[in-house]
């Protein structure tokens, strides 16, 4: 294909991961063992993070200060807020969203989580699965995460025993699977002694598997196109009306998923009307087909009144479209939401008036367990709500596609991001929504 | 799950890019006043290459916005004015120099201007009533900027409040703002220093000739080779000398340093970058090593 024309590096693949940490000092050396091994981290900064070390009086350099980036976060020593960090391997290069992973940073780690292809749970060999881990694994359940990579971090306190990490991958596994995560990757390390972080252990000949790093290079990347149904939210439309190209008509916009051919008959939401895409336009080059994630423009065989916030999909997948939607939600902002609050919502580029109908229940991701009709949901609060939009929506449930299944509710008199939805079901493990109970 | 499958691979570049061309239609297809700062750096230019990428065949629906802060290398200038006339786009310049002339800023006693331009930049912003400011910053270029969002809301004073950031998710960005608040927008936030470069391989988009190794006369003042010139070089004691180099990084001539350099192609220039072990502010920046958090300081107060 004339778009992966490339120059040397540029044919590597890109991995987004996230890692929820804690305020001890592990997550900053998992995090950042591997950019300083991949000379991620470059002498400037070192000298930096060393000097600010000393100007707080501790003799080693904080790895913490590489990520911490914001004044308050370096004064308190806590992270408050994602940092997203990027290096590279010959075989990859990564987006790293580091999350702060506490219960008030609940919508952190669900923002860090929501575009990630991995996510990284780590696990303190000494503690084993505890609170903070089932949250952590929740929150990649919950928000679809692909691939979950569990890392029990500091063998090293436990003799490097294969009897403690493999209670605790058994034990962690069989959470997962009830929440509906395929396949969990369990890696034994030490994040401080350097253990199967980037390079194989020498003290746990036991373990066969990859090294953190290995799995994050090898692990595959984005879904096959061909498995979900094509969506195209319309964002710009494109109309020149220059004297070259005056019956240009373009409707532009990044496919959400699935692929798109010259020659499909399509149909547009809301409307319903339907047409064929004579032409699709790749950022400067005709193509014949475009895939999910590449914006395009398409082209259509009849002039359709087609604008911003409609849907271009295959007349042999439209969702249905509705005005009444049951969601899983994460409550964002300060200000609570109750029952009767008016919000806008905002799903792919449309953007509606919706009344919240009800919030059925609150959902404890610690234990799984659900509070009945909450008066309201604060910030960090993860639940289950109902809403009415004023004009109908073609939503896919979230199981579906992370693009099309997802949405944000906003105030419509100040504009403040209250609410990250995602429609349908929660969780798809074994058993029913909710998944009941703890696994011991 | 199943594994990606050919044909449908996408490169690292390929997904930068659709991300970037998404978040230029969004703000396009949102917002009143958009306006784009235009420095003739690479960042800037890359930007530029993706908006009229993003429209084509339309035109660029809106202007660029050059903040001048009297100090820029000559080289860079025609070079802007080269691809407006090219292209057949708007071009606002904010001069710090008028506000010197006129009173309203003071000259530092450093000389740099770097800081300075944050008066001229939200005066413009106001005066045009500009609602989204594409900017060309990189997170990974700082660690202020590692928290930035890609739609990072300024307050009426251009202000940026780093706790009370909107959460982002998804590619669901929200441009809501009240009147006389504006939003900077970021469509490379994602990329580094190499992937501009690779981007620019790629899509054989022509730079300033700055950006690759000439001869050219400097001297040395804390660690860099800095450009003589009308704004304070050299000093008592600092020696002028040619040398060979090239600039990473393109911003006020005050603070902006040249490194030692033989590449005068992209591949070498790539080559350089890979093996180089300073990030691009470290090397050519003055102005980020003022203080541990100068950066987040300045984009408190309005900078970009």
């Amino acid at each position: 294909m004339t778009t992966t024309d490339m120059v040397g590096l540029a044919a590597a693949s890109l991995l987004r991961f996230a890692t929820s940490g804690s305020v001890d000092d592990v997550k900053s050396t998992l995090v950042g063992r591997p950019l300083h091994d991949s000379n991620s981290v470059l002498a400037d900064q070192l000298d930096a993070v060393e000097l600010a070390s000393r100007h707080r009086g501790s003799a080693a350099p904080d790895l913490a200060l590489l990520t911490d980036g914001l004044r308050a976060e370096r004064e308190q020593g806590i992270t408050i807020d994602v940092a997203h960090r990027y290096f590279a391997t010959p075989r990859r290069r990564f987006i790293l969203a580091d999350t702060p992973g506490h219960v008030q940073y609940t919508r952190n780690m669900v923002t860090g989580a929501s575009t990630a292809g991995l996510a990284v749970v780590l696990v303190d060999a000494r503690n084993g699965v505890v609170e903070q881990t089932r949250r952590h694994a929740a929150v990649a359940a919950l928000l679809r995460v692909p691939h979950v990579v569990l890392a029990v971090n500091k063998m090293d306190l436990v003799g490097y025993a294969e009897s403690v990490f493999a209670a605790i991958a058994g034990e962690f596994t069989a959470y997962a699977s009830r929440l509906g995560i395929g396949e969990v990757t369990a890696i034994p390390v030490s994040a401080l002694a350097g253990d199967n972080v980037v390079v194989p252990s020498a003290h746990m000949d036991w373990y066969g598997g990859p090294t953190v790093l290995e799995h994050l290079e090898s692990v595959p990347v984005g879904t096959d196109p061909t498995t979900s149904a094509a969506r195209f939210p319309v964002q710009y439309v494109i109309r020149p009306q220059t004297p070259g190209h005056r019956d240009y008509r373009g409707y532009a916009g990044q496919i959400a998923c699935g692929v798109f051919r010259v020659g499909d008959r399509v149909a547009v939401l809301p409307s319903g009307r339907t047409s064929t895409i004579t032409a699709i336009d790749a950022l400067g080059t005709s193509v014949d087909l475009a895939w999910a994630p590449q914006s395009v423009t398409l082209r259509l065989a009849d002039d359709l009144d087609i604008s911003r916030g409609d849907l271009i999909t295959p007349t042999t997948s439209a969702p249905p479209t509705t005005r009444d939607i049951e969601a899983t939600v994460c409550h964002l902002a300060d200000r609570p939401l109750r029952t009767g609050d008016r919000v806008l919502l905002k799903h792919t580029t449309r953007t509606v008036k919706a009344i919240v109908k009800d919030l059925p229940s609150r959902l404890s991701l610690d234990d799984l367990t659900h509070t009945p009709h909450p008066t309201h949901l604060t910030a960090n609060d993860i639940g289950r709500i109902t809403l009415r939009t004023s004009e109908p929506l073609a939503l896919d449930p979230y199981t579906n596609s992370r693009h099309t299944g997802s949405f944000l509710l906003i105030d419509p008199t100040d504009g403040t991001t209250l609410t990250a939805g995602m429609a349908g079901v929660a969780f798809t493990g074994r058993g029913t929504d909710p998944v009941p109970g703890d696994v011991q | 799950m199943s594994a990606v499958s050919s044909p449908y691979v996408l490169s690292h570049v390929d997904v930068l890019e659709s991300e970037a061309v998404h978040v230029f239609r969004e703000v396009a297809g949102e917002f009143e006043r958009p306006v784009m700062l235009f420095s003739g750096g690479k960042d800037s230019i890359v930007m530029l290459h993706l908006a009229l990428k993003a429209f084509a065949p339309a035109a660029v629906p809106f202007a660029l916005l050059h903040v001048d802060t009297g100090h820029n290398f000559p080289e860079v200038l025609a070079y802007r004015d080269r691809v407006v006339a090219e292209h057949g786009l708007r071009l606002h310049v904010a001069s710090v120099q008028e506000f010197i002339d006129d009173g309203r800023l003071r000259e530092r006693g450093d000389g740099t201007r770097n800081p300075l331009q944050t008066v001229p930049l939200l005066e413009a912003i106001g005066r045009h009533r500009f609602d989204g400011v594409f900017g060309g910053g990189r997170r990974e270029e700082e660690k202020a900027r590692a928290k930035e969002r890609v739609f990072s809301l300024r307050d009426e004073f251009g202000g940026w409040d780093p706790r009370r950031q909107r959460p982002e998710l998804w590619q669901l960005y929200n441009g809501r703002h009240a009147p006389g608040e504006h939003v900077r927008v970021f469509p490379l936030s994602n990329f580094t220093e190499l992937d501009v470069w690779q981007y620019i391989a790629r899509e054989k988009i022509e730079l300033p000739s700055i950006y690759f190794a000439h001869e050219r006369e400097v001297f040395a003042r804390e660690g860099m080779w800095l450009a003589p010139g009308g704004w304070g070089g050299p000093r008592e004691g600092e020696r002028v000398e040619r040398r060979l180099v090239r600039y990473r990084t393109v911003g006020d001539m005050s603070c902006t340093g040249a490194v030692d350099s033989d590449a005068v192609t992209i591949e070498a220039v790539i080559a350089e970058i890979t093996a180089s072990r300073l990030t691009e502010r470290g090397a050519t920046r003055a102005d980020d090593k003022l203080s541990e958090a100068a950066m987040e300081d300045r984009k408190r107060e309005g900078y970009f």
